[in-house]
């Protein structure tokens, strides 16, 4: 399932004095079972694009294709679309209403009109994805869980629609390492399954870097670079002027190298740099 | 959202005269205003404070447009206060349409209660649009503070309104944000019969509410951190000054306000 946005502009309360811009001409085609990561200082625009892919936000100009579909034109069945497209928000756990765990993460398959069993089967199968337990946790308040089984309760109430495009905003933030360890796993666990389309917004260089086939990088609405990991961390002075880092490993070997080092800089994760430095280092060791 | 177009309640910062007023000058106009519009009977009473809020808005320096851009949403009322005056009036006869019954005295009444509106939205406008929210309440705070001895709280009660101003925006945002993650589940806001509906604002209202208490009780542990203590002995960074031209501008409202209201 591709998504093709063609010259999308966006613009706030357009006709008033608080106008702003938040996307300028972005261009871009997102092909079916990719991994995306977009990145980008604050205020960059990536929000505002990723609303773009299952039409929450209409461009001001500009068009965009889902799965061949034409959001942009009349009479163009959204709801339908944003069962393709799935959507985690940032803190998806304040979105939280139902009075059991069963309730909330059945919603999405309820709204697309599936008969009971078909919606339990679905929470049942988005509760393992996400690594927890159906028979105990269905009964219970989404309220009264922890703060990571809520992310994950309200995970699974997107991932129970069975999207074939998932997108995510920050799903980590806020929580403790071992959870974003496990979310991003579990992340990665579903892609390598189900083989759908995976977008992450990240602050993370290292997520970004470990998790992504492709990176797009926004700068002010545009988009500045887009490429594999190892062809963006390249442009380690362009991402600086951005507000970007690279990955520590990839800083690592920077700073290796300008110490007089013959080391390759295209490394992304820890495991490439120790190779790396082993091979360098040869028969000094 | 309709939201926007709503004038009363927004502010519009500037370096006017009306702007420059104390605000107790501002709310005590105001309130003189709207005494006014309740006593005046007859046309010409209206003219004059027609005239008197054309006066303030041409001294505030605020584009007309966008005054009289707050009386859109409230559009619906003023028709329909308009029309039942002047339908159900009963009086001399001027014609008749099938059951409804127009009488001299109805349209009469119906334009009269048309202009009060008019006027009163209008100007109580003009008080919003030319006072900064923390400005007015600092400006009750101050006019309720006398009755503090019979046991008003004018400092909580001014504070309350601060915190409920401050989070409207905010509450809007939130809005807008969990009803898009319940529309990217499938959600539906906008169509089904008068019941679904009211059934489908749960997903939006429950997490609403949730969050709505989670901020008050982040909001009073901020405060309480930053030594609040309610208004007791408290200090004001910006202090309310009554300067000569509240002085001024207070006169003419009270004389104005006795001249059309005896005379008129």
């Amino acid at each position: 399932m591709s998504i093709r946005l063609e010259n999308v502009f966006y613009r706030y309360l357009e006709g008033t004095p608080m106008e702003t811009t938040a996307l300028t001409d972005v261009s871009l085609e997102i092909q079916d079972g990719e991994f995306v990561a977009i990145i980008g200082a604050t205020g960059s625009g990536k929000s505002t694009l990723i609303q773009h892919f299952n039409g929450l936000l209409l461009p001001t100009s500009g068009r965009v294709w889902v799965d061949g579909v034409d959001l942009t034109a009349k009479g163009t069945q959204l709801r339908a679309i944003r069962q393709k497209v799935g959507m985690v928000f940032q803190y998806p756990e304040h979105q939280l209403f139902g009075e059991t765990v069963l309730e909330d993460v059945g919603f999405g398959p309820r709204n697309a009109g599936l008969p009971e069993e078909e919606v339990v089967e679905r929470v049942r199968r988005a509760l393992a994805y996400v690594g927890l337990d159906f028979e105990e946790l269905k009964d219970q308040s989404p309220f009264e869980l922890s703060g990571g089984q809520k992310r994950r309760v309200a995970i699974a109430g997107v991932l129970a629609m069975e999207p074939g495009t998932l997108i995510l905003d920050e799903p980590t933030a806020g929580l403790d390492p071992k959870g974003r360890e496990e979310i991003l796993d579990e992340i990665c666990a579903i892609k390598r399954e189900r083989g759908i389309t995976v977008i992450l917004v990240t602050h993370s260089m290292e997520d970004a870097a470990r998790l992504a086939e492709r990176l797009i990088v926004l700068n002010r609405g545009r988009i500045a670079l887009d490429g594999t990991p190892v062809e963006v961390f390249r442009q380690a002075e362009t991402l600086k002027e951005l507000g970007l880092g690279l990955p520590q490993v990839t800083e690592l070997m920077h700073e290796l190298k300008s110490m007089g080092w013959a080391v390759n800089t295209d490394i992304l994760t820890v495991e490439e740099a120790e190779e790396e430095i082993l091979r360098v280092m040869g028969g000094q060791r | 959202m309709r939201f926007r177009d709503l004038t009363i309640g927004q502010h519009i910062p500037g370096d006017s005269v009306v702007h420059r007023l104390d605000p107790r000058t501002k709310i005590i106009g105001t309130a003189l205003l709207i005494t006014l519009l309740f006593t005046v009977d007859g046309f010409l009473g209206y003219l004059l404070a027609a005239l008197a809020i054309a006066a303030v808005i041409h001294l505030s320096e605020l584009p007309w447009r966008f005054v009289l851009r707050g009386l859109r949403p409230l559009l619906m009322i003023l028709l329909l206060t308009v029309g039942l005056n002047i339908f159900l009036t009963e009086g001399e006869v001027v014609f008749r349409f099938l059951f409804l019954t127009v009488t001299r005295e109805g349209i009469a009444r119906g334009l009269m209660m048309g202009t009060r509106l008019v006027l009163l939205i209008v100007g109580t406008s003009l008080l919003t649009l030319t006072t900064s929210p923390i400005q007015l309440t600092d400006g009750i705070e101050s006019l309720l503070g006398p009755f503090r001895r019979i046991g008003v709280p004018a400092h909580e009660l001014a504070m309350m309104m601060t915190i409920a101003l401050r989070f409207i925006p905010t509450l809007l945002d939130e809005t807008e944000k969990i009803m898009k993650a319940q529309m990217a589940r499938g959600a539906d806001f906008q169509s089904g019969g008068l019941m679904q509906r009211a059934k489908n604002l749960v997903p939006l209202l429950v997490p609403l509410f949730v969050s709505a208490f989670r901020r008050a009780d982040e909001l009073a542990i901020a405060m309480e951190a930053r030594g609040y203590r309610g208004g007791q002995g408290r200090t004001k960074f910006r202090e309310l000054r009554f300067g000569r031209i509240d002085a001024v501008a207070l006169s003419v409202a009270v004389a104005f306000t006795v001249v059309v209201g005896v005379f008129f």
